[in-house]
């Protein structure tokens, strides 16, 4: 892990990967679940998903932490909405633009990244008390904490449910001639709950200060 | 100025809209075209599919032109009318009782011959389903059919759009002596003869969707299926 | 009538916003504690759901979509097409809405207030909330009454999974579950057992 940083930027590169285990915005802090998991029957999309709330987790932070001073408290959450609102309208647009194909599968599911709680928890928890560069890296950090949970559980749903990895055949053939067979279990959204229960289990028993009494 | 008042409140939400709205519309106008494309070319893909040919988005133009020949709307009645088959909506169409219909007709040159293609609209169990079906030169043979959905349950009812699903249609005749029959979707495994296929295990009611969808479709364009 | 029977049924069982789409998670895992904060959460989804699902579709309808604007501007208005902005509306309706049944509810039913007072503020960045404006929008309905039991029954579908969950954690705790798996863990698979038993609803057609 990153134990080894250099004094100069320990705290800043701690905001970068401490998202990716310890503080895990999915599995740890519990952020962010609702959009993750209905993309995750596939690879393909599970990455575009954890590229686009990068992309807007770490622009959002860093455009509210620059407004910080400026808004007015009482029309603060307003501001927010406006503001992630406004980049996943445009991350919409570009996904319609350059990766239609995309687009449709993730349909609705870029829409609800605006709801997508690590990004309202992140602004509200660090950019809002922060200066840009640290409220920049702590947004890409989350944004691939997210990312890398989505990642791996698409990457066994999509190997067990359809014997495939970005849509390429990766159990030959000779498997099946055998007798093995897709679960098609894998394809149906529980087992996305289920697999999440897995690995934060594997997570916990690895880190034992997480567990909750 | 103070940062929590009135005026200072109101000034900022004004700006931050004006600010956001006009970004926005930029970005929307400017990426217009693209997506455009994207949506034509997602069409003519369908329709080359429907006669059994794949191509990628980049080529389905110059792919498009080459085997489609002709295009051209009619009316039930089967009288040519003007317009542009390719620019019609067929979802708003849909709306529209059938003898009101705009229904554009594609007529392709494969190497199998000539072939007619028709488009499909209608509701799955959760959303419109549509498609494409090609017809033989008799107007009776289904040469090939394609079907999309916008909601339907992945590993059920969105299944329609499964090689498996589709190539069921292939030879099934839509006629029987002059009656139009179009194609029936089976339950179970039963599918037997010229008008049937099988329906989906656990998607039954997208299948029916489609059966509907077909039925349909056919029979706006029946007076123009029988004109030999 | 038997068409919006239809449509309530199956957002209540087969379209949960839990089990089929995991919408409103993150309050779902937060509330679920007890049976009864989950059930004022779920009473006030449900309230929110009712009033927001039909406000945005008749903005969507009326205003946002491509030349929805011509029976304000005319016929020149048919290119007109706003559904770009549709997003940032409806979070906008959402927030609104929910300020302004805050304030309805406080004014004229404080004891209601004071149960549900702490949740409304929560229901804004509610995913299931944005989730059921943004499914509405796809799914095409047909009119008003369709889209109102579509947002009713979605948010007792989903009032019925938070209480679902918060009774079986209240006896959770009793049991001997493996250290790194209590709390969250276990939530997540018992959530992913009952959405499977969910699915059994899958051929309902009324």
């Amino acid at each position: 892990m990153s134990e080894k940083e250099s004094l100069f930027s320990a705290k800043n590169r701690q905001l970068l990967l401490g998202p990716l285990s310890k503080n895990n915005p999915v599995i740890v802090q519990i952020l962010g679940i609702c959009s993750a998991l209905a993309v995750t029957a596939k690879l393909e999309p599970a990455i575009v998903m954890g590229i686009a709330v990068t992309a807007v987790t770490a622009f959002s932070n860093v455009i509210l932490s620059l407004l910080r001073n400026t808004i007015p408290n009482r029309i603060r959450i307003i501001v927010q909405l406006v503001v992630v609102a406004a980049l996943v309208i445009i991350v919409d647009q570009l996904l319609k633009a350059y990766a239609y194909e995309i687009s449709k599968q993730l349909s609705v599911f870029v829409g609800l990244i605006i709801t997508n709680c690590i990004i309202m928890g992140r602004i509200e928890a660090f950019a809002l008390g922060n200066r840009p560069w640290p409220a920049l890296l702590d947004g890409i950090g989350s944004g691939l904490g997210y990312g890398l949970i989505l990642v791996i559980v698409a990457f066994f749903r999509e190997l067990l449910g359809s014997g495939t990895l970005f849509g390429i055949q990766v159990i030959p053939q000779i498997c099946y001639d055998w007798g093995y067979r897709n679960n098609g279990l894998m394809i149906l959204a529980p087992m996305a709950l289920i697999l999440v229960g897995i690995i934060i289990w594997v997570h916990r028993s690895r880190n034992k200060d997480l567990i909750e009494k | 100025m103070n940062s929590q008042g009135n005026t200072y409140t109101f000034v900022y939400s004004i700006v931050l809209v004006v600010i956001v709205a006009a970004l926005l519309s930029v970005i929307s106008l400017s990426l217009q075209p693209a997506q455009n494309e994207n949506i034509k070319n997602e069409k003519r893909q369908n329709i080359l599919r429907s006669v059994n040919i794949l191509s990628t988005a980049s080529e389905s133009e110059t792919l498009f032109n080459k085997y489609i020949t002709e295009q051209f709307i009619i009316n039930s009645k089967g009288e040519r009318m003007e317009g542009n088959a390719f620019d019609i909506d067929v979802a708003k169409e849909f709306k529209k009782a059938c003898d009101q219909r705009q229904l554009p007709v594609f007529v392709a040159q494969t190497e199998k011959g000539t072939k007619y293609i028709l488009p499909l609209y209608g509701a799955g169990l959760w959303g419109p389903i549509w498609g494409y079906v090609s017809l033989d030169e008799n107007k009776n043979t289904i040469y090939g059919t394609v079907f999309d959905h916008q909601g339907e349950t992945p590993g059920l009812g969105a299944e329609i759009t499964s090689q498996h699903f589709q190539t069921q249609f292939q030879g099934k005749l839509i006629f029987d002596n002059d009656q139009l029959v179009s194609i029936l979707v089976k339950k179970g495994g039963n599918a037997t003869g010229a008008h049937e296929v099988d329906a989906i295990s656990g998607g039954t009611i997208t299948s029916r969707g489609v059966e509907t969808m077909i039925k349909n479709y056919l029979t706006c364009y029946e007076s123009f299926l029988k004109q030999k | 009538m038997e068409n919006l029977l239809n449509i309530f049924v199956r957002s209540i069982f087969i379209d949960n916003m839990i089990f089929a789409y995991f919408l409103g998670m993150c309050s779902y895992l937060a509330v679920s504690k007890t049976v009864k904060t989950s059930f004022g959460l779920g009473i006030a989804v449900i309230f929110v759901l009712f009033i927001t699902v039909p406000v945005n579709y008749l903005l969507d309808n009326y205003v946002l979509k491509a030349g929805a604007l011509t029976w304000l501007l005319g016929e020149e208005a048919a290119n007109i097409d706003l559904s770009f902005l549709s997003f940032i509306m409806f979070i906008a309706i959402i927030a609104a809405m929910v300020q302004l049944v805050e304030m309805i509810v406080e004014k004229f039913a404080p004891a209601l207030y004071n149960q549900l007072g702490i949740f409304l503020p929560l229901i804004a960045v509610n995913c299931a909330i944005m989730g059921a404006s943004l499914f509405m929008q796809q799914r095409d309905y047909a009119n008003v009454a369709e889209v109102t039991a579509f947002g009713l029954g979605s948010g007792i579908g989903w009032m019925l999974a938070i209480v679902g969950i918060a009774a079986i954690r209240e006896k959770l705790k009793y049991s001997n579950i493996p250290a790194p798996l209590r709390g969250i863990g276990i939530t997540f698979i018992v959530t992913g057992l009952m959405a499977i038993s969910f699915m059994s609803f899958l051929g309902i057609n009324l």
